[in-house]
């Protein structure tokens, strides 16, 4: 009686402290996301999870996209590291992992990470164990302005292959209309011609024998290709001036502004161009137009693979358990709902598409639906050092000071001395 | 370091703290005790913050590492073979060469003019000298992203006066020709007050009985400026020169809200080189190897100076 009576304080007091120290409890969780719109959305969801959960505080901290990435090896190894990460999977995300700086949530996730999109889940898992949740699919495609075509007459929807596009883009500027805006000082929206092109010339088998250092690797005939196609755009001048001083945000604020007729984005640029916008309107949901990227003749790769992201959230190592707990519930159906209702992400939990409201965003769902290849960013997959490089070289291109062949034996070089 | 202390000792520290060292004279055993006393902090701190994190980056160096954990995949010196390969190594020492060079031909000159001009008293000298000296009081950052706007090539101050002649405004950041130009403006705009000031401190200490000597001797002005006050301010020009040089090779934060060293690296220097490399593409071993690289020709170039300009100082 006396040795229960012991026991039974005894587990009050661990109760009692457990209490305590749950009260104390702080998720941090950085992220980049720059559409306030979005954040608030967020904000919403944290409050309410420490509505239902007394004790615990979600804590959101913000860094811009580029100084998140320069940061990141450093603010993993502090002590006092955020729990919850913004991430791209790929090959940064396997660098993490290697290093040993993230939790292993696959016992946490268990039974739950049934309801998400498994290829989305499986960007975040390495050798059976789950590393993170994705968030938000996307693709890389042309959005483009209705008006501005109409006024060039162009039709979008024969834009097929890449000399259609060629085609447009010397009607835009013959009709006096910039024809494509890009950030180029970011380097990264320049990437996606290169990468697209790649993925449109020699598929995913080409891919993974350029990683295999097959076939010359990123050296191979693909990749030189890649970047020939992509010189005879650049050859148009097709961009607006100044570009590669322009800031992605910029670009997109510019696209917004309807100066440009086209730009080769994210499809989450959709919600992006009107926050960015200088009139904080942007272009309606009637006058944007959207194409797939152009297909390549003879090209390997097929018509409905896709390039896009995968992104999601990390958990970093030691983190408190409800860091996890936070993440199940901010990527449950409800809010991926909610989400996918304010057209801001391809949701990843199956049937939150559902929430999609808009023809934009449902053509973007139904596209990632039917795609068998859908390729994450080069520069995410390739890791940060070869990533950067394909990044480098797309920029040079660009910029017109370095040839095809160069760049290509560049990216080579870059994955040979590894990291 | 050591003979300082002596020279301290010598002056008098050991008489007033140590009064029998004091009437023995400064021997060795007065002058042992004070480097027993001031030179274990000086050496730890000396160690703990120069010597340490330069050997461990030269011991970085020799590692393909990200900054993940510990390196582990030692590679010898291949780290600068491969930094010497870049073509980007290349275009960020030419860059720092220029900047160099624009230091020396264009902002001392200008900081040296202005001084004269600027050393005598009269109405407004003051308000004039520090409205030189206010570029150099704002921070890097700053400068750089009010530089950016005045750059903008739609919406910036050159777009504007472009404008007004009617030609179409270039984006003078987003070419390669002309990015480093556009730093180098910055960077003259920027540093040129502090050396200016440098040289009107130098210019009010001169002693005045000098000059007006070469007056009565019938100096032109002109004459007085060229052979009199100069010669009397090279030591300052020669200080002068050396933080321009050394501040040249350290140069970052003025290019990174410019141009981060873009398009296509063509404004890049050393140390934003380093930054691109070693932190945004997480090549800790590469971006350490570059940066042991720079520190071999600022300590290089620092030792020289000291030795051929700077010995009577």
């Amino acid at each position: 009686m006396r040795l229960l009576r012991k026991l039974g304080l005894a587990a009050a007091v661990c109760l009692l402290l457990v209490d305590v120290a749950a009260a104390n409890t702080t998720v941090k969780w950085l992220h980049i996301e720059v559409n306030p719109a979005q954040v608030k959305i967020w904000e919403e969801v944290a409050r309410s999870y420490e509505a239902s959960h007394p004790g615990v505080t979600v804590e959101m901290q913000f860094l811009e996209n580029e100084a998140y990435k320069a940061k990141l090896p450093t603010i993993l190894q502090s002590k006092d590291r955020p729990n919850i990460i913004y991430s791209w999977a790929g090959g940064v995300l396997k660098a993490q992992i290697e290093a040993g700086v993230l939790d292993d949530i696959t016992d946490q996730v268990k039974g739950y990470s049934d309801s998400i999109t498994p290829a989305a889940l499986a960007a975040f898992t390495s050798d059976g164990r789950v590393y993170g949740l994705p968030v938000a699919l996307s693709q890389v495609g042309f959005v483009c302005n209705k008006e501005l075509m109409a006024k060039a007459k162009v039709d979008p929807a024969a834009i097929k292959t890449w000399d259609d596009l060629l085609a447009a883009v010397k009607m835009l500027k013959a009709a006096g209309v910039t024809p494509i805006v890009v950030g180029g000082a970011d380097k990264w929206p320049l990437h996606f011609y290169w990468t697209h092109l790649a993925v449109r010339i020699g598929g995913k088998p080409a891919f993974d024998a350029a990683l295999r250092g097959e076939n010359g690797g990123f050296a191979g005939e693909t990749f030189q290709k890649s970047g020939e196609l992509f010189k005879q755009l650049v050859d148009l001048q097709p961009f607006q001036n100044g570009f590669l001083g322009f800031k992605n945000p910029q670009a997109v604020g510019y696209f917004g502004d309807g100066k440009a007729a086209m730009t080769l984005a994210i499809s989450s640029i959709y919600n992006l161009q009107r926050a960015l916008a200088a009139d904080k309107v942007g272009l309606s949901e009637d006058k944007i137009c959207w194409f797939d990227f152009p297909v390549v003749p003879g090209g390997k790769g097929g018509q409905t693979d896709t390039l896009g992201g995968i992104t999601g959230w990390l958990v970093t190592k030691g983190s408190p358990k409800e860091a996890v707990d936070f993440l199940k519930y901010f990527i449950s159906k409800d809010v991926q709902t909610r989400l996918a209702a304010g057209n801001y992400i391809i949701p990843v939990v199956q049937g939150a598409d559902a929430g999609l409201n808009n023809s934009f965003m449902k053509l973007i769902a139904a596209n990632l639906a039917k795609s068998d290849y859908h390729q994450n960013f080069y520069d995410q997959s390739l890791g940060p050092s070869v990533g950067r490089v394909v990044n480098d070289v797309s920029a040079e291109i660009a910029g017109g000071s370095m040839s095809p062949q160069d760049a290509a034996k560049a990216i080579e070089a870059a994955r040979k001395q590894g990291n | 370091m050591a003979r300082r202390i002596a020279i301290v000792s010598a002056m008098g520290v050991a008489d007033e703290t140590v009064p029998q060292a004091a009437i023995r004279g400064p021997s060795w055993d007065g002058r042992f005790t004070v480097l027993i006393l001031f030179l274990p902090p000086a050496l730890l701190l000396f160690t703990l913050f120069v010597v340490l994190p330069i050997g461990e980056a030269a011991w970085y160096s020799g590692f393909n590492w990200n900054g993940f954990g510990r390196p582990t995949n030692w590679i010898g010196f291949d780290n600068y073979r491969f930094v010497l390969e870049t073509r980007a190594f290349w275009l960020a020492l030419r860059n720092n060469g220029l900047i160099i060079a624009v230091s020396l031909a264009v902002q001392l000159p200008l900081a040296l003019t202005l001084a004269l001009m600027l050393a005598e008293r009269f109405r407004g000298a003051v308000a004039l000298r520090m409205l030189f000296f206010m570029p150099y009081i704002l921070a890097e950052i700053a400068t750089g992203l009010i530089f950016s706007f005045v750059y903008d090539g739609d919406y910036g101050l050159v777009a504007s006066i472009w404008r007004t002649f009617g030609a179409e405004p270039p984006h003078l950041l987003a070419s390669t020709d002309t990015a480093i130009l556009a730093v180098l403006i910055v960077i003259v705009w920027k540093y040129f007050g502090f050396h200016m000031m440098l040289f009107i401190a130098a210019l009010q200490s001169l002693d005045k009985s000098l000059i007006e000597a070469a007056r009565i001797d019938g100096a032109t002005r002109s004459q007085a400026l060229r052979h009199v006050v100069i010669p009397l301010l090279y030591p300052t020009i020669r200080l002068s020169m050396f933080f321009a040089i050394v501040g040249s090779l350290q140069l970052f934060d003025v290019v990174m809200p410019l141009t981060r060293g873009g398009p296509a690296d063509s404004s890049n220097t050393m140390v934003s080189f380093l930054y691109n490399n070693g932190i945004s593409r997480m090549r800790v071993g590469y971006g350490s190897a570059i940066g042991v690289i720079l520190f071999v020709i600022c300590v290089t170039f620092a030792f020289t100076y000291q030795r051929w300009f700077m010995r009577d100082e």
